[in-house]
């Protein structure tokens, strides 16, 4: 089923009396594809669990309409949406056991749609199979670890085979060697299911590692969508470049002139097409590449071994933060030449932006 | 740490004093005198030991009405004032609007004098050659004949008395409650509407539940407290309460020490230690019913 937001609007009222309104999701234009993992994802207070409950219908959009396929289900409330949600903190209700919990959506059916004690059982304990917690329907939800409560949230989300899924930061409550092995299992489950899946989260590895496509949200307005690589290699603006990677994108004060990218006193890199003009230039960890000759000399502050490559810290008196990280491999041979290192850039990894509009500039062979 | 440790008796010890003085020997003296027959305080002699002064409390006229009109209070007052309680608090929850107002006023009788309180219900309910009584006004107004709520038949003096108490236990029982409701996470609420249950559904399957350790711990306390019902009867019908037939056990236990057919502590303490009977029984059967119905981590 593929989700539609159509000019979606969030508007909260302020606090008291005369205290600005909040514009927690702004304008909200997205077609979601059917059948697909998508991440929503910005730093905290963007408005992506606003989204998301927004798509839940536990939060009617002050403007705008929410699509599920064709049908308009903007004033739907959630139950009649055919939705399963997975909360952050799962909430499990604490005195049902497993199998109760995830009976529970199946029990509240009315009508015709009421299903008989013996196919509900088989029901919970599909859901169960599915997300392998079969062993754990006796036990009461205090007595399972994170990652099996996070397992009992996902069954009794899927328990009614909703159109869509949704996930409200669902790694961020377990420790790191879980929360690898758990986003893989949110994606077999996703592709066995063929749910749509909306999750949300501010970790922009969770998102990128397992999503098809990852939603970038800053203050309730959507940045850029794209397939996750593609918006990591080709982000539209800064707060894109400077939100996605780890380590982050260094970010340079620079001017071109005549086509050349200036850094400091250095010219680094031909940038064709761009006007003289003061820039902001990103350069990934990963787009440094060691030459002895090369046109960056940045002074070195230390340098970090992390087994399958180097990390070299060093600052640069243009640079927007106080050090420049970049990444070789372990094996190059890093010359210190009286205190600095001289680096090529590979033109790919560099992204230019406007300095007042933060958008970015394209040159050269990048395509717009 | 050792469990033998001399140095924690030490610091057990005040308590320790303090309890045994005023807690572990008294209970022991009740027993002492319930089985002294013939006991006399003022020459301290009695004729001998054994379980008269139980047969004798239990044929007392005055202690079957004590017994009869305390069982009836907590039955008709701890599931009426939990339940109302309940209702009440569930509306406090729902509203935004003049919370804090609804919050106070029901909580005023919680820090009002009992005294004081009974005297309302007088003018309220009580016949004079003066006056009918509030109660009694509209009872005519709205064609109905007047009843002496004070005086007046035994059904009438017993709803007013349970009308009292649980006027008087709802503010401490809301409390509790309306705070029971707002710790329950909110995110569970969300979880059950996406899940597709309705209105009652939340409510039976999941406030219920998540408050019951509290509901449990109010009956427990509610059915004590009405076991030793006492000043309550005191502010409304006055000291007399055998003649008014409106005693209770505790004021039983009262009249037999100090009132005026009192000097009797054996019977006295005879009566005692059968309300604790009853008392223990009951509160024992509550934590049964309440553990195997609230037990979730």
């Amino acid at each position: 089923m593929k989700i539609v937001l159509d000019h979606v609007t969030k508007i909260y009222p302020g606090r008291v009396k005369g205290s600005p309104e909040v514009r927690a999701v702004s304008d909200f234009n997205f077609e979601i594809p059917d059948g697909k993992l998508i991440g929503l994802l910005g730093p905290s207070g963007c408005g992506k669990s606003t989204t998301l409950n927004m798509i839940c219908g536990l939060e009617a959009p002050t403007s705008g309409r929410v699509f599920f396929g064709e049908d308009d289900v903007t004033d739907l409330p959630p139950e009649n949406r055919g939705v399963g949600m997975v909360f952050q903190s799962y909430a499990l209700y604490p005195h049902l056991t497993v199998r109760q919990n995830i009976m529970f959506p199946l029990e509240n059916l009315k009508g015709s749609e009421k299903l008989s004690k013996e196919v509900m059982r088989e029901k919970a304990e599909e859901a169960a199979r599915l997300v392998q917690i079969d062993k754990l329907l006796d036990r009461k939800p205090g007595e399972l670890s994170g990652g099996q409560q996070q397992r009992v949230a996902i069954a009794r989300a899927l328990v009614k085979r909703p159109r869509v899924l949704l996930l409200d930061e669902p790694l961020s409550n377990l420790d790191a060697r879980l929360r690898l092995q758990t986003r893989e299992e949110i994606r077999r489950i996703q592709v066995e299911t063929g749910i749509t899946t909306v999750f949300v989260t501010h970790d922009q590895e969770e998102a990128m590692s397992i999503s098809d496509q990852i939603v970038v949200m800053s203050a309730g307005v959507l940045q850029q969508i794209g397939a996750p690589q593609k918006v990591y290699d080709d982000p539209v603006n800064l707060f894109v470049a400077k939100f996605l990677g780890t380590p982050a994108i260094n970010v340079f004060m620079g001017k071109v002139r005549n086509e050349m990218l200036w850094i400091g006193d250095e010219a680094v890199l031909q940038v064709k097409g761009v006007e003289d003009r003061n820039v902001y230039a990103g350069i990934r960890p990963e787009g440094f590449t060691l030459q002895e000759d090369g046109p960056l000399s940045l002074k070195l502050v230390r340098i970090e071994v992390m087994g399958r490559d180097t990390s070299v810290i060093s600052t640069h008196g243009a640079c927007e933060g106080t050090t420049v990280r970049s990444i070789v491999p372990s094996d190059a041979k890093i010359n210190n030449n009286g205190g600095y290192v001289r680096f090529a850039l590979k033109p790919y990894k560099v992204h230019l932006f406007d300095t007042t509009t933060k958008e970015r500039i394209y040159f050269g062979a990048q395509e717009e | 740490m050792d469990k033998e440790n001399p140095k924690a008796w030490l610091y057990l010890l005040p308590a320790l004093i303090f309890l045994g003085i005023f807690m572990v020997y008294p209970l022991f003296d009740v027993l002492v005198y319930s089985v002294e027959e013939g006991y006399n305080s003022a020459s301290q002699t009695f004729f001998g030991v054994g379980m008269y002064n139980y047969a004798y409390v239990l044929r007392d006229p005055y202690f079957l009405q004590a017994l009869k009109n305390t069982f009836i209070l907590v039955i008709i007052t701890v599931p009426l004032s939990t339940g109302l309680a309940l209702l009440i608090s569930l509306g406090l929850n729902s509203i935004t609007k003049l919370k804090e107002f609804f919050q106070t006023v029901f909580f005023l009788p919680y820090v009002t004098n009992t005294l004081a309180v009974g005297l309302v219900f007088m003018i309220l309910f009580k016949k004079t050659p003066y006056s009918d009584g509030f109660i009694n006004l509209l009872i005519s107004f709205f064609g109905g004949s007047t009843v002496d709520f004070i005086e007046g038949p035994y059904w009438a003096k017993m709803f007013v008395m349970c009308f009292y108490t649980v006027w008087v236990v709802l503010p401490f029982k809301i409390l509790i409650l309306t705070s029971a409701l707002a710790s329950v996470d909110p995110v569970l609420y969300k979880a059950a509407k996406v899940d597709g249950a309705s209105r009652m559904r939340i409510f039976t399957k999941i406030t219920l539940p998540m408050i019951s350790p509290m509901i449990f711990y109010l009956i427990i306390t509610g059915f004590i407290g009405a076991f030793k019902a006492y000043s309550d009867e005191v502010a409304i019908f006055g000291t007399n309460l055998n003649a008014a037939g409106m005693n209770t056990i505790v004021g039983f236990v009262y009249d037999m020490l100090y009132g005026d057919s009192g000097g009797f502590p054996s019977y006295a303490s005879a009566a005692a230690l059968i309300l604790f009977v009853i008392v223990l029984t009951i509160t024992v059967i509550n934590l049964l019913v309440s553990g195997k119905n609230s037990r979730y981590s």
